[in-house]
């Protein structure tokens, strides 16, 4: 039989505020448990929570990058449950009304092709804090830090096909909302985690399978595994016979397999209604309007530009435009005098190759895009062939100041005298009589031997060009 | 006799130095002490921190830095956070909570310089209408100790009316305030919703919960909530309005007041003895110049079922985080995570809390949500509109606060639908929003009657003037309980 696998995601992305959605306590990652949970957040009697505006800002900003409906009005409700660390014993969340609407994204696949993906809605909610079931001697810690962190959740509608669609929509939500500026997309700390929903079905069938959800994806690797792995089991169920039950379970990475965590029967009935501590949401033209003019460029946008605007192939355009930050380096460069090919080249691989090696993220690069700028203009005006260039860039990597300071420094100019150069081959082809001979019988290969010894007397520092014609013409002649 | 005095009259004592607000909390903390053993109005009392406060009130006098609460010693209902303090909402489940903050109520009291003699007893989580559903006890009507005081602030009303405190405060959530104030022949004021903040005032049902005063008079009422209203930030339902000078407007004539009386108050279950008393009283209105104006709230009888959805389903979900694991009561060497849950909540909470758990979690489960919650959120709004209509031809609404006068202890509460029945008259205001007083009016039988008049949304000061009229020319508000045959000072 062929399987029609369907896939839809539930990504739940922390917004990057200074402080929770209903309190002042801060969010920020990594502090000691239950330092940065105050009363509201604790749940302590009597008290309320208040909205922190900065995140209806935020929705509304992802709401018009996905071309999505945004109503009016929005409302808070309470999804009502019991576990440890839910201090309320409900999460604030959306339900019947959610900040926003249908929208949809486009995805690109290898193949070169691009796919519409629908979004069903994006509502904001409070996190729920951490249960630690390890180092309490059977009993369990809990660490409230964590309750109250904002988070949009972003629900497609069950519309890819494959494992590796779901992939790149996953990564595209993530280029999306760093690009945003709404979450800082770190997923080894939980700012970005995915939720995947699974189903198979036979090829031409309309009706959907039984689905299962999965938990704890975080990271693009451990997600494309885990849905194979979830893929393989349901192809293995159905054609054993069996049948798919409907549950959410947890991915373990360490076994790579995905286990059960809890049936339909035993879900939550979680009685949401709207919070009467809350009011609607009402948004008015003015914040709308607000928000589209805090909109930067979008990826698919900023793509479009750079190859119409720097003349970049797609290719170039596309890599380039993955991360904002990236893009933003890139125009930096040409701002600074690096030729656009050249600057894309530079930034893709060189530059890219080194931090790579170094393992750290652009943001921590050693080089300024004013300084890569600075290098290109001087490959450009032939100061430097690209050899040397590629020296002068591990100088600057190295902190020894912009190109100019390191091509005077280390004297790497490049010889572009034509005399002088046919002083140097002159001198050579008087030295090597031998190697003169047997080129001129026939022996094109030594080509090389003597660009070699023209690059080793000049420490390769003569222009290449220059060197092979004056060569070859006095060679031949 | 300083504890006889309204907080208009003891403010001039303090201020001419015929007595220091030392003094006065002596006074008032010795009549507790001697009282309060046979009408449990109070849960605790703080005579430390009501010593200290009233030596800085006495400084604040003297400096001439005082403002009209200054140095008056009050009871604050247990329902509000008290810093440093027990707040146990009357149950079991918060016998062992000690709050870490003061409610945005309590804060401003404290800043308009009040004394605070401890925290007054009430229904369980203001669950109730007799105050018997207290972790706590009973608390006894100072009328007639073998009967109730009214509910939820039972305790803050007999506190009143028994001249354990000059003033005091309450909550009202379907009646709350004003049917105690009733049964205890005081003056009892529900704000408009959003008037007061709630922060720090453990909720029972957010969209309807309110606080408010209760004292002796309306004169006093005013006084309370000039301290208490006003926009608080850390409250979103907390209305963003201006305080007008509740004082200032007392004495303002009523002629032409436009009184609309409904029908549906006036009808079956009414005892007679009651309405012959609100109409008494209704009939001075008419002398003093006021127009009385037949009207019809034709959903009256959906309130009390509608309220029966909305509370319990507000208060399942409100009363969740009273789980064991954070403060509060946990119960015995649980064995495992639901243990804890199934028997914290089932130990720590009384009969009718639970009972109004359950109802609450079935009106919002999953298959009946349209057929209840639903259906109340619409019904709720027929029921504020009757008053809409109604405001559209008269300026206040009067009738009876309670069908009866207070009842016997034990006489309803093994009867939750005759006891919810008693709210009739209170209920739909908490569902409109709108405010009300209760103000005592001739008694029955030696047991007070109270006449609620409803306003339209923020107009507590023509409420606390049409009420202050009544009482300048009446004397039913300076009744005081017989509680000791010899008389000690």
């Amino acid at each position: 039989m062929q399987w029609e696998t369907v896939i839809g995601l539930e990504v739940h992305t922390q917004l990057a505020t200074k402080s929770k959605i209903f309190s002042g306590a801060s969010i920020a990652y990594g502090a000691d448990p239950n330092t940065q949970a105050c009363i509201i957040d604790l749940g302590f009697p009597g008290v309320l929570p208040v909205l922190n505006e900065a995140v209806v800002d935020m929705a509304l900003i992802f709401g018009l990058a996905i071309n999505a409906e945004i109503g009016p009005r929005s409302v808070f409700a309470r999804k009502n449950y019991f576990y440890p660390d839910l201090p309320k014993g409900y999460q604030i969340s959306q339900f019947e009304l959610p900040i926003v609407g249908k929208g949809s994204l486009t995805i690109d696949l290898e193949d070169g092709s691009q796919k519409v993906i629908g979004i069903t809605r994006a509502h904001l909610e409070e996190d729920a804090g951490k249960s630690l079931h390890e180092d309490f001697h059977g009993m369990s810690g809990i660490d409230l830090n964590r309750t109250g962190t904002p988070l949009l959740e972003i629900v497609s509608e069950p519309d890819m096909r494959s494992i590796k669609e779901a992939v790149a929509y996953a990564r595209k939500i993530h280029q999306l909302v760093v690009y945003l500026g709404i979450c800082d997309g770190n997923m080894q700390e939980g700012s970005f985690r995915v939720d995947a929903n699974l189903s198979i079905r036979p090829f031409g069938q309309d009706a959907f399978g039984t689905r299962t959800e999965l938990k704890n994806l975080n990271s693009f690797r451990f997600m494309e595994r885990a849905l194979n792995f979830e893929l393989e089991r349901q192809i293995d169920l159905l054609e054993g016979g069996g049948k798919v039950v409907q549950e959410t379970r947890l991915y373990d990475a360490d076994r790579d397999e995905t286990r059960s965590m809890r049936s339909k029967e035993e879900a939550n009935d979680y009685r949401y209604f709207p919070d009467p501590d809350l009011l609607p949401v009402e948004i008015n033209d003015q914040q709308l309007q607000r928000a589209r003019q805090n909109m930067p460029e979008l990826p698919d946008q900023k793509r479009q530009r750079f190859e119409s605007d720097y003349s970049l192939s797609s290719a170039d355009a596309l890599m380039l435009t993955q991360s904002r930050h990236q893009a933003d380096f890139f125009e930096k460069v040409v701002s600074s005098g690096g030729d656009a090919k050249m600057a894309a080249n530079w930034v893709t691989v060189e530059l890219t190759g080194a931090l790579n090696k170094a393992g750290i993220a652009l943001s921590q690069s050693p080089v300024t895009p004013e300084q890569v700028g600075g290098l290109l203009e001087r490959i450009a005006d032939n100061t430097l062939s690209g050899k040397l260039a590629k020296q002068v860039f591990e100088a600057m990597w190295n902190g020894e100041g912009d190109a100019d300071k390191v091509i005077e420094a280390k004297g790497l100019k490049q010889i572009t005298d034509s005399g002088q150069i046919e002083t140097i081959i002159d001198e050579i082809i008087a030295n090597n009589p031998k190697q003169v001979e047997q080129f001129r019988a026939g022996k094109d290969k030594l080509l090389g031997f003597f660009v070699g010894q023209v690059m080793k007397q000049t420490q390769g520092k003569a222009n290449p060009g220059q060197v092979n014609k004056i060569l070859l013409g006095k060679l031949k002649g | 006799m300083m504890h006889s005095k309204s907080i208009v009259e003891l403010g001039a004592g303090l201020q001419t130095g015929e007595f220091s607000s030392v003094e006065l909390t002596r006074h008032f903390l010795q009549r507790i002490e001697r009282l309060d053993k046979d009408l449990n109005a109070l849960i605790s009392t703080t005579p430390e921190q009501a010593l200290a406060e009233a030596e800085s009130a006495d400084q604040a006098i003297k400096a001439g830095q005082a403002g009209p609460l200054t140095g008056i010693p009050i009871v604050q209902k247990d329902i509000f956070c008290t810093r440093g303090v027990k707040t146990s909402c009357g149950s079991k489940m918060l016998d062992n909570f000690i709050s870490p903050y003061d409610a945005t109520v309590v804060e401003k009291l404290k800043h308009a310089g009040v004394v605070s003699l401890g925290k007054a007893n009430m229904d369980e989580f203001a669950m109730g209408s007799s105050n018997e559903t207290s972790f706590y006890g009973p608390v006894h009507n100072p009328w007639d100790k073998g009967r109730v005081p009214g509910g939820s602030s039972g305790g803050s009303a007999t506190a009143v009316a028994a001249r354990l405190a000059v003033a005091a405060t309450g909550t009202d959530t379907g009646g709350s305030i004003r049917q105690p104030a009733a049964f205890c022949g005081i003056t009892g004021l529900k704000p408009t919703y959003g008037r007061i903040s709630r922060f720090g005032m453990i909720a029972f049902a957010s969209s309807l919960d309110q606080a408010g005063p209760m004292t002796r008079d309306a004169a006093d009422a005013a006084l309370m909530l000039q301290a208490m209203a006003g926009f608080d930030p850390k409250d979103s339902t907390c209305a963003n309005q201006p305080v007008p000078d509740y004082s200032a407007t007392l004495s303002d004539p009523l002629e032409g007041l436009k009184i609309g009386l409904p029908r549906e108050y006036f009808g079956e279950g009414l005892d007679p003895a009651v309405a012959a008393s609100v109409e008494a009283a209704i009939d001075h209105y008419k002398r003093l110049g006021a127009e009385v104006i037949d009207i019809s709230l034709p959903n009256s009888g959906l309130a009390v079922p509608t309220y029966y959805v909305v509370a319990p389903a507000e208060c399942s979900s409100n009363l969740s985080r009273f789980d064991g694991v954070r403060f509060g009561y946990r119960c015995q060497q649980p064995k495992d995570l639901e243990d804890l849950y199934k028997r914290s909540r089932g130990e720590g909470f009384g009969a009718e809390v639970k009972r109004r758990i359950m109802i609450g979690t079935y009106a919002l489960s999953a298959g009946y949500y349209d057929a209840y919650y639903l259906k109340a959120q619409k019904t709720r709004h027929l029921i504020s509109d009757d008053f809409k209509q109604a405001f559209k031809t008269v300026d206040v609404i009067m009738g009876p606060t309670t069908p009866t006068p207070a009842f016997g202890l034990g006489e309803k509460v093994n009867d939750p639908v005759t006891m919810y029945l008693n709210d009739i008259y209170t209920i739909a205001t908490n569902l409109a929003g709108l405010p009300g007083v209760s103000i005592p009016v001739e008694p029955v039988n030696g047991l007070p009657v109270g006449l609620q008049i409803i306003g339209n949304y923020f107009t507590e000061a023509k409420l606390l003037n049409v009420a202050h009229r009544f009482q300048q020319e009446t004397e039913w508000h300076r009744l005081t309980p017989e509680l000791e045959s010899v008389a000690s000072d």
